[in-house]
């Protein structure tokens, strides 16, 4: 099985759980599996059309999925993927 | 309400003004009790990756946010938000803050201005995504 690592603010939406654990081939599939067993995370996770919002990073390892094959990006048994905010802002 | 511990507080102030005329910020870690009171005990201080002009803007970069949350793991903490500078203008979320900004985190803008002065406040976001005040308690601002 897979771990996701759940970001600290999105933890209310998986019932405080930092690790889940998902059988999935790809990041598309894991995604897909984590909205189902837990609703309210996806609004946080994807936008109107169903895409992994901008401000949504997912990364395998150290490595960003926008640079791999994105959703398509294969997972394995032993994959670390980590879910991470955008954290910007500022003035103006 | 929220509770910054006076080391966390000053290492802040500190950084903001280190850091101006650009924005600073750094990640927030402590403890919750079950009322949602928080106790900011440490902080870290993060590079402002936003590339080109930081006066108007910061941007934390997905490694340094794994660092964050590995961070509070380490030192069996709750990363409980972010802290940021809004130099030359007041403490008060912006439009940009807003859109950019995460569920549970708590938000401590730090306003600085050339003469130092200092105004921390700090904003949460409420259910319908608009930020509500956090009250300090143990802070008082001119």
């Amino acid at each position: 099985m897979a771990t996701v690592i759940i970001p600290t603010p999105l933890r209310k939406f998986t019932n405080n759980t930092a690790r889940l654990e998902v059988k999935a081939g790809n990041i598309g599939d894991t995604i897909q599996q984590l909205t189902t067993n837990f609703p309210d995370l996806k609004k946080h996770l994807l936008d109107e059309k169903g895409q992994v919002r901008s401000f949504v990073n997912i990364f395998i390892g150290n490595d960003d999925i926008r640079n791999l094959q994105q959703e398509k990006t294969a997972v394995k048994e032993d994959t670390v993927i980590s879910i991470i905010p955008a954290i910007a802002g500022g003035v103006k | 309400m929220i509770i910054i511990e006076d080391g966390a507080r000053n290492l802040m102030v500190e950084d903001a003004v280190n850091t101006f005329p650009d924005e600073c910020c750094g990640f927030m870690f402590g403890t919750e009790d079950e009322k949602e009171n928080r106790v900011i005990r440490d902080i870290l201080v993060v590079n402002n990756s936003k590339p080109g002009d930081k006066t108007r803007r910061f941007q934390i970069s997905p490694l340094d946010y794994m660092k964050g949350e590995q961070y509070a793991i380490d030192n069996n903490l709750t990363l409980l938000g972010i802290y940021h500078s809004h130099p030359k203008h007041p403490a008060v979320p912006s439009e940009t803050d807003r859109l950019s900004a995460q569920p549970f985190f708590s938000y401590l803008i730090i306003s600085v201005f050339e003469n130092r002065e200092i105004t921390l406040r700090s904003w949460r976001l409420n259910d319908s995504s608009q930020f509500d005040e956090e009250k300090i308690t143990n802070y008082q601002f001119s």
